[in-house]
């Protein structure tokens, strides 16, 4: 009935007992709890890394409030499925601790990294907090810039922008003080030219080489300088301490600076000083954002600065501009009003001074024409004489002041060029004879006989060039030569602007007169041509004329579209008067008369040339018959030969034309030429040559010419281009066929 | 007169024919004008004497070509220099045309060309001379039939 295990019911420390049964009971509780507190709050925030951690910090939870609470069972006698239950909680017990605690080596570090990189994050936005403060700051610098920038740029007045400079300055930067310190003219002191608490500051100087201004100007930064500087001392000493001074330059940068196409190089030596001074009690200093304001407007000013003197400078350039202008109009209508006074005057002088002149020559020749004793008669013809010089000089000046206002014309006619000057040598022979001077004239052959042209006035040139030749030789010969000027020739290197244009109904005469007299220098040269201008040498003072001869006979020549000109080796080597003009060739008249063509009565089919004896020679016996019938179709007196022999024995100064067809113009066309030309030396007996031949071009054309031949056709000839030729060649004297 | 007539167109048939083939040109044309009264047998004349000398020139051409030592080709350049002259004188067109191609072969001294162009030559002058003769002779059946000479254009 006594069983012998001991199973106290109830222990006798009861209330030891009881205590350590609630204690155990409420440690369950409380670690039941746990793991269900984290689950849910686990659940809720979904970011937690470490769930696998927290089961097993449950399981581990669990199972120690399992073991405690099956405890409570072990006060009390209990089954062995209690101690077994227990048992196996035990042992479950431990090995998830253990497991645990393994765990927990690994995750506690990480932990506290996370913690680190907590503290880290925190100082970054710290950080960023601060720069977004310094972006701020500079942004508003900026605007302040944008802002003093635009009240700056708005004027072109420099002494505004400055003022604004600095009046911006001022208040953006809270300044006590502000100056600007300009170079003077001499770039050895600084002047004091703006500040901005005082209206009209001091001419106050600093001279420039001062070692705290060569730092400022060294660099374009603002520096800064101490108040006891020179150009700091801009206030009366204070009781406070005065406040931190910032110097900055200025350039300045002149017109040359800026070239077209390159931005100015700022070697640029002028600068001008900026001074900035703190308040003076404040214990404000200059930051760095407040610096760099400074230099960004002072770059600014800069560029306005150097605006406003390139208006300075454009605007002094166009006043000037004006006032030369006017100037100019002035004297433009002054000159006008004494060229229409010298007209009038001369207008007027022409008519009044020719009146009486005319009359005293008249009536002192009509004097002449009565009984004179010799005396008188002496008497006269000085009065006559005179008078005619006189004469002459009125109307040289009057056609000279005309000729240069261009009013006057040439009269154009057609006129025969041998007449001209056999006319000037006849008037001027007897003054060379005189003087024992030997005149001899030489006309080309292939001068045209008649031209056209102002036959007065070309007569009156001659007649001038010849005449200073003749007045200016003491001794010796004058020679005058004429011919047709060669294009190549006509082009003349002392000359350069005489441009002449051959053309086909135009000729260029060149005549040229030598003499052996005077000589002109080389320097007077020039002068010649000028009016009133005179040779200044003894030998001419006595040989009166007014100095107006050449400066006519120019004016003439120009208007003839020539050239003239005076060549001389020097004094005492004679002299070479040129000149070149342009004269026309005239029409082909048919009735003129063509004077080596005797009368003849009119033949039907021989009305072109009747009688005309001309020479043929062709070594082709079929081409020398159809030649010969040709010309004596025309009504030609004809002969033919058939070698160059037989026409030179066979011709005579009855020929008046000798044709010649030659194959190829070679030795023998050359050979003939030449004879024909030695056996009539007289122009005006020898017979005309002309070639016929084949084909031609322009080398032969012009061996032809060359050679001395008058003229070249090419076959085949028809009868009406032999009629047409021999009509061109008889008129002219010369027919080259165009090609 | 029917006779006349019928010569008369003949003659013009001819003269067109000549001109029209290039035997003759404008040359031709010309003797024909120079014509007149006072020479009324200038062309027959003239063609006479043109006959005459080429052909002499002609024999003096073949001659100097057949040399088989060493061709003479100055000489032949004359010869056929001679002739061209002659033939544009009187307005043989084509004899003239051969004639001048016939000079370049002469300068580049090639015989064989020379031979062949002799050749042309001479066929051209046949030719020529055959039609000139018909020609002629045609004036002269007209003249004695009592017409007259139609004037070509």
């Amino acid at each position: 009935m006594e069983c012998n295990c001991i199973e106290p019911q109830w222990p006798p420390d009861d209330l030891l007992m009881k205590y350590q049964y609630i204690s155990d009971f409420f440690i369950a509780l409380a670690y039941f709890s746990i793991p269900l507190e984290l689950i849910y709050f686990v659940k809720k925030s979904s970011v937690f890394p470490y769930r696998w951690v927290l089961v097993q910090f449950g399981a581990f939870i669990v199972l120690c409030g399992a073991t405690h609470l099956i405890n409570l069972w072990t006060f009390t006698p209990h089954t062995r499925t209690v101690a077994s239950v227990m048992t196996i909680a035990k042992v479950l017990t431990a090995l998830v601790s253990c497991v645990t605690a393994l765990m927990l080596v690994h995750i506690i570090p990480d932990l506290l990294s996370v913690k680190t990189r907590e503290l880290f994050l925190k100082n970054k936005a710290a950080e960023l907090d601060r720069e977004m403060g310094l972006i701020r700051t500079q942004e508003e610098t900026g605007r302040h810039v944008r802002m003093l920038t635009h009240e700056i740029r708005s004027t072109l007045d420099r002494h505004t922008i400055l003022r604004t400079t600095l009046i911006e300055l001022g208040r953006t930067l809270s300044l006590e003080e502000c100056a600007l310190w300009m170079p003077t003219r001499t770039g050895l002191e600084l002047q004091l030219s703006y500040t901005l608490r005082q209206q009209n500051p001091v001419g106050y100087t600093v001279p420039i080489h001062h070692p705290v201004i060569n730092q400022v100007f060294s660099t374009n930064h603002a520096v800064k300088i101490s108040p006891n500087c020179p150009v700091a001392r801009l206030r009366p000493a204070g009781k406070y301490l005065p406040g931190e001074v910032v110097a900055v330059r200025v350039p300045l940068l002149h017109l040359s600076n800026f070239h077209i196409n390159d931005w100015p190089e700022l070697s640029t030596k002028r600068y001008a000083l900026m001074v900035l001074m703190l308040p003076s009690d404040s214990a404000r200093q200059w930051h760095v954002h407040e610096l760099e304001l400074v230099e960004a407007v002072t770059d600014q000013v800069a560029v306005a600065l150097s605006h406003a003197a390139i208006l300075e400078e454009s605007m002094r350039a166009r006043n000037l501009l004006m006032e030369q202008n006017v100037a100019l109009d002035l004297a433009r209508r002054e000159a006008e009003t004494a060229i229409r006074a010298r007209n009038d005057f001369l207008a007027v002088m022409n008519h009044e001074m020719r009146t009486p002149m005319h009359a005293i020559i008249t009536l002192s020749s009509l004097l002449q024409e009565t009984e004179l004793t010799p005396e008188q008669r002496l008497m006269v013809e000085t009065i006559l004489k005179s008078s005619n010089l006189l004469a002459t000089l009125i109307n040289d000046v009057l056609d000279l002041s005309r000729l240069e206002d261009g009013s006057l014309q040439l009269d154009l006619g057609t006129f025969n060029i041998y007449t001209v000057f056999r006319e000037v040598l006849k008037l001027i022979k007897p003054i060379a004879s005189v003087k024992k001077l030997h005149v001899s004239l030489s006309l080309a052959p292939d001068l045209p006989e008649y031209a056209v042209g102002d036959e007065k006035r070309l007569m009156q040139t001659i007649l001038n060039v010849v005449g200073n030749a003749v007045k200016f030789s003491k001794e010796g010969s004058i020679t005058i030569t004429a011919f047709v000027a060669k294009p190549e020739t006509l082009r003349d290197s002392r000359a350069p602007e005489f441009l002449p244009v051959p053309s086909d109904n135009h000729f260029y005469l060149r005549v040229q007169v030598k003499d052996s007299g005077c000589g002109v220098s080389p320097q007077d040269i020039p002068n010649l041509f000028t009016k009133f201008a005179q040779n200044q040498s003894t030998a001419t003072r006595n040989s009166g004329g007014s100095g107006l001869g050449l400066a006519i006979s120019k004016r003439f020549v120009n208007l003839m579209e020539g050239h003239i000109w005076i060549e001389s080796e020097g004094l005492g080597k004679g002299c070479t008067a040129i000149f070149i003009v342009k004269l026309g060739i005239p029409e082909r008249v048919n009735e003129y008369k063509l004077p080596y063509m005797p009368k003849m009565p009119t033949n039907h089919g021989h009305t072109a040339f009747p009688g005309l004896k001309v020479l043929v020679m062709d070594e082709n016996g079929v081409s020398r018959t159809v030649t010969k019938e040709l010309l004596m179709h025309l009504g030609c007196d004809v002969t033919t030969v058939g070698s160059s022999d037989e026409c030179l024995q066979l011709v005579s100064h009855e020929h008046k034309v000798v044709f010649m067809d030659i194959n190829v113009p070679g030795t023998d066309s050359h050979r003939i030429t030449s004879r024909i030309h030695e056996k009539f030396a007289k122009r005006n007996e020898r017979p005309l040559i002309v070639t016929l031949i084949g084909n031609t071009d322009k080398l032969t054309k012009e061996n032809c010419m060359r050679i001395g031949m008058d003229g070249l056709i090419v076959k085949p000839v028809s009868l009406d281009k032999m009629k047409s030729v021999l009509s061109d060649l008889l008129e002219h004297r010369v027919l080259f066929e165009g090609i | 007169m029917d006779i006349v007539n019928q010569l008369q167109r003949q003659f013009i048939d001819h003269s067109t024919s000549l001109h029209r083939e290039g035997i003759v040109d404008d040359q031709f044309t010309e003797l024909q004008k120079l014509q007149d009264e006072n020479s009324p047998d200038f062309v027959v004349e003239v063609v006479s004497l043109f006959f005459e000398d080429s052909e002499k020139l002609l024999n003096n051409m073949a001659r100097a070509l057949e040399q088989a030592q060493g061709v003479d080709f100055k000489q032949v350049d004359a010869s056929v220099h001679q002739l061209k002259g002659s033939s544009s004188s009187i307005g043989a067109m084509r004899v003239k045309n051969a004639c001048i191609a016939f000079r370049s072969f002469c300068e580049a001294q090639n015989r064989e060309g020379c031979l062949r162009c002799l050749q042309k030559v001479t066929h051209e002058y046949s030719l020529l001379k055959n039609k000139l003769q018909s020609l002629f002779r045609l004036e002269q059946q007209i003249l004695a039939a009592g017409g007259s000479i139609p004037v070509a254009k």
